[in-house]
């Protein structure tokens, strides 16, 4: 009997006190924003959607090989020893031509692995977060500056200047085997004049 | 004569809106009571253990985020310590009580989903929205320094990604000094009312030497009245300096090891952590937290087990390294995984109501069960 | 009113027509109201605004979802009983709509001026549990017979305590009739029934506690009439997703939504009109003051209007402030506790009232 009338008090007290805390609640302010309206300002170390400075990029590929989703996809030319890249802006010298930058921000997980790598920090996340669109190619953004025709005319260079090494170096090789050969045929020449040294025969 | 009945399986599918992800659970029901409880899990598999083998050790800590979604630091937290131990290093006394404070912050927003979405599956929809809302401020301090709001990649091996920022102290004070009187109220709106605890005491109740034997760990083994807490019987990083209680079971409304009690260890480890971080925040000392990072991280061949105390129960990584710069096998033992385990074992005997309640209880985060 | 509208037209059936449609001119704002209310009251408490874009502050947010759902295409699956499942909501809305014949919004307006006002609302607000097993079994779906099934049990079981304390009342009174209950009312509010009746002597202090044990015992009970939480097992969106009505989809899904509220008014009404004081107000008529005549009625049906839905308010309060009771539960609370209770609250107001 007893446990009978203290679960109806119980009972009636506990929804009492529920209610007293929902009804204070009725009359507080509200913890939310109007978002499109309204829209908060994000702290400076907020990891949204990346940003690439691309004067700076000296096409190190570290951030490629730091991204655990392979997002980052980088392609360098080598550029020609006449070519003036010009300098970042912490002083180095650019050596590369940046052919495709591109990130694929479907793929990105935000986590922010690529920012820290950066010798140059040209990599870094912004506070931009609504970026979305309609179709998923739209998400593959390109950083990379070279218009196609100069990309292709970089290549050339690049593979005339490899060309012209090749050559150099072929007739390198050459020069060096006929001077090779010359020697040889000197050495033969000696050899032949002194018959006395034993053994030489079977040398050949 | 006893009444003849039909078993009728019931398909509680992966698609519902109280199973905490997706899990499916087949109900064997003879009208509505349950007899057995099959649960059917790989829904949300995405071979995190085998693509670790093929990243390198720093790049494998945004895996770990998402094992458990809604403690990541606590994940990356038993990462680090695992290759810690694999390397041999030593860590700065900073990043260790910064970790802690960290870890202790995300315990205690793991269990305000777990106590919220608990009270949902109840019927309350008032004490989940009050505490995500508090769960929001915990995700503005993390947003100030690291970034990110739920999945941080902020314990890295070695170190932290960033030093904390400047209002860090201000901001940690001010919310222990806010979050402490809305325990209470939750407490006063949903634990200790009546219809709530007609709800879920005395339902599932665990024995301590079942939960024992099946291997069960965190709340759900503290709740059946056993005190084992890995902070501190078996102490890692610097969790042996502090004073905290480990709170039990003890059958409050009902017996040892129901749901109420499972329910209610978790409110009062947010109280423990709260003290916690009341003890590190004053004492951090002063350091560099990224000059113990090592450059390449190539731990000698070898392996690793080491466990933490995640919010969610022990999470242990074993790690097996042959000397190169990716691991050669990330094993990872997920708390919630065992603790489904014993699911069919306590919903004998219950109605089709109380398997919600009892695997709210539970505190089961899918990303864990099939990584 | 009859009499009215009979000069007016002429015309007897077009006349009852009239009054019988007349209802329906309040019941269609009020659902806006109330769904409104709710969903504004629910975002109050928890710290949020609620609807906001559509209208101010969200006021025509109602006409948005109506013509949403209006829109919608009506599925019916190939092994649901056709016939069953469309009869199904206007089955449910048929019998609350029913109860509204017997509510006096004011003393000049009573749609059917029975004698037997109360035992025909309990009666006809029952034709909701047909229309409910109905709608559960036609959906071809386990989940809805289940629903169903335990809606049915709970609405049969809570009509008892009910009907316990409305006998109290109408030993009180001795009239069976809503109109003349609320005529008793009449003069300020500590005539109103809760505070023990409009004859003063030692019985009207007596009763007062009782009264309020009764008040908070059919409060209850509603709460259970109209499915609502903390009782509201028949719609647990955790559990079943939404129970009878999983199914239904467009016009038939906002009939049953409008039956939902429209019953919660009627439960709302019944509780004021036994306790409350029905339409009279409790500080005396503008009207009289200024002695304008015909501005009486009007005010009466603010009043009835106001507590009507003061009393909604406190059921949607009531909805976001209480977790979920279970099934076994639900039935101890109406038969171990409730009925008790009521049965003992009864034989001592009897006793009180033969002082």
């Amino acid at each position: 009997m007893k446990t009978y009338l203290k679960n109806t008090w119980e009972g009636l007290y506990t929804v009492f006190v529920g209610m007293v805390i929902t009804f204070k609640h009725m009359f507080t302010r509200s913890v939310t924003i109007q978002y499109p309206d309204v829209k908060i300002k994000l702290p400076e170390r907020e990891r949204n959607r990346l940003y690439v400075n691309m004067d700076d990029c000296i096409g190190c590929l570290q951030c490629e090989r730091a991204c655990p989703v392979e997002c980052i996809e980088i392609e360098t030319v080598k550029s020609l020893p006449t070519e003036e890249l010009g300098q970042t802006s912490n002083g180095k010298k650019k050596s590369l031509w940046v052919t495709k930058f591109t990130i694929d921000f479907a793929k990105c997980c935000y986590c922010q692995l690529c920012v820290f790598p950066c010798p140059t920090e040209c990599i870094k996340m912004t506070d931009i977060y609504e970026f979305s669109e309609f179709e998923r190619e739209n998400l593959i953004y390109n950083f990379a500056t070279l218009t196609s025709k100069e990309v292709n005319e970089k290549k050339s260079n690049f593979e005339k200047m490899q060309a012209e090494k090749e050559a150099e170096k072929a007739a390198a090789e050459a020069a060096k085997a006929q001077k090779a050969k010359a020697e040889t045929e000197e050495k033969e020449v000696n050899n032949q004049e002194s018959p006395e040294t034993p053994g030489t025969e079977k040398k050949e | 004569m006893a009444i003849r009945t039909e078993k009728m399986t019931l398909n509680m599918g992966p698609q519902h809106p109280s199973t905490h992800g997706v899990l499916r659970l087949e109900l064997e029901i003879e009208g509505e009571l349950v007899i057995n409880v099959k649960p059917h899990i790989g829904y949300l598999h995405r071979c995190f253990e085998k693509h670790a083998e093929a990243m390198t050790y720093p790049q494998v800590v945004p895996y770990t985020d998402r094992l458990d979604y809604l403690a990541s630091m606590s994940n990356n937290f038993g990462y680090a310590v695992a290759v810690e131990k694999l390397l041999g290093i030593e860590i700065p006394e900073r990043v260790e009580y910064i970790r802690v404070i960290m870890n202790e912050l995300n315990r205690i927003a793991s269990h305000q989903v777990a106590l919220g979405t608990y009270g949902l599956d109840i019927g309350a929809f008032t004490p989940f929205l009050y505490l995500f809302r508090d769960r929001e401020y915990i995700y503005d301090i993390f947003e100030k320094t690291c970034g990110a709001r739920l999945l941080y990649n902020y314990i890295w091996v070695g170190g932290l990604s960033h030093d904390i920022h400047q209002d860090f102290v201000k901001d940690v004070k001010a919310y222990i000094k806010y979050f402490r009187p809305i325990m209470d109220e939750v407490n006063n709106l949903l634990s200790y009312n009546k219809i709530f605890i007609e709800r879920t005491a005395n339902i599932g109740v665990l024995p301590a030497d079942v939960a024992l034997n099946y291997g069960a760990s965190g709340p759900v083994l503290r709740g059946s009245g056993v005190k084992w807490d890995l902070r501190k019987n078996d102490p890692y990083s610097i969790y042996d300096r502090f004073d905290f209680d480990i709170p039990v079971g003890q059958g409050w409304h009902g017996t040892v090891g129901d749901s109420w009690d499972r329910y209610y260890v978790r409110m009062l480890e947010m109280e423990q952590s709260l003290r916690i971080i009341e003890q590190a925040i004053d004492n951090i000392p002063d350091g560099d937290v990224q000059s113990a990072i090592p450059k390449r991280i190539k731990p000698p061949a070898g392996t690793a087990y080491t466990r933490v105390e995640n919010p969610k129960g022990e999470l242990g990584f074993f790690i097996i390294s042959d000397g190169s710069v990716n691991p050669a096998r990330i094993k990872v033992r997920a708390p919630s995984f065992v603790n489904l385990s014993l699911i069919g074992e306590i919903c004998r005997g219950h109605l089709v109501a109380d398997i919600i309640a009892i695997l709210g209880s539970l505190d089961i985060v899918l990303g864990e069960i099939d990584r | 009113m009859h009499e009215i509208l009979n000069n007016l037209i002429g015309n007897e059936i077009i006349t009852f027509l009239i009054a019988a449609a007349l209802p329906l001119v309040f019941i269609v704002p009020y659902v806006m109201l109330a769904v409104y209310l709710e969903r504004k009251v629910a975002a109050h408490i928890q710290d949020r605004l609620g609807p906001m874009r559509v209208g101010w502050h969200g006021s025509l947010q109602l006409i948005a979802d109506f013509l949403k759902l209006v829109q919608k295409e009506d599925i019916i699956a190939d092994n649901n009983d056709k016939k069953l499942f469309n009869l199904a909501p206007i089955l449910t809305f048929a019998g609350a709509y029913a109860a509204y014949a017997v509510l006096p919004f004011s003393s000049a307006y009573i749609g059917s001026g029975a004698e037997v006002g109360v035992f025909f609302l309990v009666a006809i607000s029952s034709l909701v549990v047909a229309g409910i097993l109905m709608g559960g079994w036609s959906s071809n779906n386990k989940y809805s017979l289940l629903g169903a099934m335990r809606s049915a049990a709970q609405i049969v079981s809570y009509e008892i305590p009910s009907v316990l304390v409305i006998l109290s009342i109408v030993m009180i009174t001795g009239t069976l009739s809503l109109a003349e209950m609320s005529d008793m009312q009449t003069g300020y509010f500590w005539n109103w029934m809760i505070f023990g009746g409009a004859e003063i002597g030692l019985t009207k202090f007596l009763l007062i506690p009782f009264m309020f044990i009764a008040f908070i015992i059919i409060y209850i009970s509603s709460l259970a009439e109209v499915n609502r939480t903390p009782f509201d097992m028949p719609e647990a969106e955790s559990e079943l997703v939404a129970g009878y009505s999983t199914e239904y989809s467009g016009m038939k899904f906002a009939m049953f939504f409008l039956a939902e509220y429209a019953n919660m008014f009627a439960v709302s009404a019944l509780v004021t009109i036994l306790f409350f004081g029905g339409y009279q107000s409790p500080f005396g008529y503008v009207g009289n003051l200024l002695g304008i005549e015909w501005l009486v009625p009007i005010e009466q049906v603010f009043w009835f209007c106001t507590k009507g839905i003061l009393f909604v308010v406190v059921q949607i309060w009531l909805r976001w402030t209480l977790p979920r009771v279970r099934v076994d539960q639900l039935m101890a609370l109406c038969w171990k506790y409730l009925i008790p209770y009521a049965l003992v609250n009864l034989i001592i107001i009897g006793i009180i009232t033969l002082i």
